[in-house]
């Protein structure tokens, strides 16, 4: 890998590659629009959120924190566990950027790192440059930030009925990201089962039940992803793969 | 809510998401050795998801059976590898079906 030449850096290609994950992006961020609205909060603040975190699963939660009215430091930790993860895919793009790449434009691709564009870039042979990791991120930001504002500015048109129909949308969604990894690996679907039954106890078992859903999200995470890493560690190759398809 | 306070939670949450994603890339240049930790990271999607599902979505709706038929509508889906929008919609059009069965039920 250190002797390879290959090096892409096409801004066209970038915006071609980013066109698909736009239209997906589109219709998940139109449910957090959608969301954000009935949970009434202005369609401004639905787009705002968008437009500066351009991530799915932290929104979501960030959004049941604003609900709760819950506090800042609740907010920074939920942040900080859910998107931790972008953490490792940051690292591991940085390894791919060449040199001449300096702080800000570091300081910039590093602001549209998502699982989706993390995926595409890693996946390129040899090293990526800014141009195409720009070209890249267009079509997704785009997509995230238009498909909130049309879910925000829909959901105030929607039928009552239509609209507690979408309530069960968001986590339809996480289903489908889970179960199909659980499925394919028994040590995911380990660490599935350990979270939930946490999340449970956490939820209906008295005095645990005092833990605030923020903090309850996290206390599993971090217990569940735990046990699976000292019980169950990922194999280098195997990790790598995973996550160039996640 | 107040508009300062939204606009607080939005800069927090905004804040604390791209230092995750910049400050790795602006200052390492190592690669992590360390197979806890990418275990770990590896498997917290998946945890974290999984714990805001459940026991979330059974109240996510108007009846908790209709919620009960939007889960399985969408578990069994996923199981059988739906794309996620495909398993968002069907997990909502089993709600609103159940929710409109019991309307007529009442």
């Amino acid at each position: 890998m250190e002797h390879t030449k290959s090096f892409q850096n096409s801004f066209a290609a970038g915006l071609r590659d980013g066109v698909p994950i736009g239209l997906g992006y589109f219709s998940v961020s139109m449910t957090f629009g959608i969301l954000c609205v009935l949970d009434g909060l202005p369609v401004w603040a639905a787009v705002a959120i968008s437009m500066t975190n351009l991530t799915s699963a932290g929104q979501f939660a960030g959004l049941s924190l604003i609900c709760a009215h819950s506090s800042l430091f609740e907010m920074a930790l939920t942040q900080l566990v859910i998107n931790l993860r972008y953490a490792l895919m940051s690292l591991s793009l940085s390894q791919k950027l060449p040199r001449t790449v300096r702080l800000p434009g570091r300081l910039g691709i590093s602001y549209f790192i998502t699982d989706e564009i993390f995926a595409v870039a890693a996946s390129q042979p040899g090293e990526v440059g800014g141009r195409y990791f720009s070209g890249l991120a267009i079509m997704p930001y785009l997509g995230w930030t238009l498909g909130t504002l049309c879910g925000a500015v829909a959901s105030g048109l929607l039928p009552d009925s239509v609209r507690s129909a979408f309530g069960v949308a968001l986590y339809g969604m996480f289903l489908a990201i889970v179960i199909p990894v659980a499925r394919k690996s028994r040590a995911v679907l380990g660490v599935v089962c350990l979270a939930v039954a946490l999340s449970c106890a956490m939820r209906f078992v008295p005095l645990l039940n005092s833990i605030s859903s923020g903090f309850a999200i996290i206390l599993c995470t971090v217990i569940a992803a735990g046990l699976g890493a000292v019980l169950a560690p990922v194999p280098d190759r195997e990790e790598e793969e995973d996550h160039a398809d996640a | 809510m107040p508009t300062h306070e939204l606009i607080v939670y939005i800069a927090v949450m905004a804040g604390v998401t791209y230092l995750i994603r910049m400050l790795p890339m602006a200052l390492l240049r190592k690669k992590i050795h360390s197979r806890f930790v990418k275990s770990f990271l590896f498997y917290v999607p998946y945890a974290v998801l999984a714990a805001m599902t459940v026991p979330a979505i059974f109240e996510s709706t108007g009846s908790f059976f209709s919620a009960l038929a939007g889960f399985a509508v969408a578990a069994v889906l996923a199981w059988c590898g739906g794309n996620l929008l495909a398993v968002a919609l069907a997990a909502c059009a089993a709600v609103y079906a159940v929710e409109w069965l019991q309307g007529l039920w009442r």
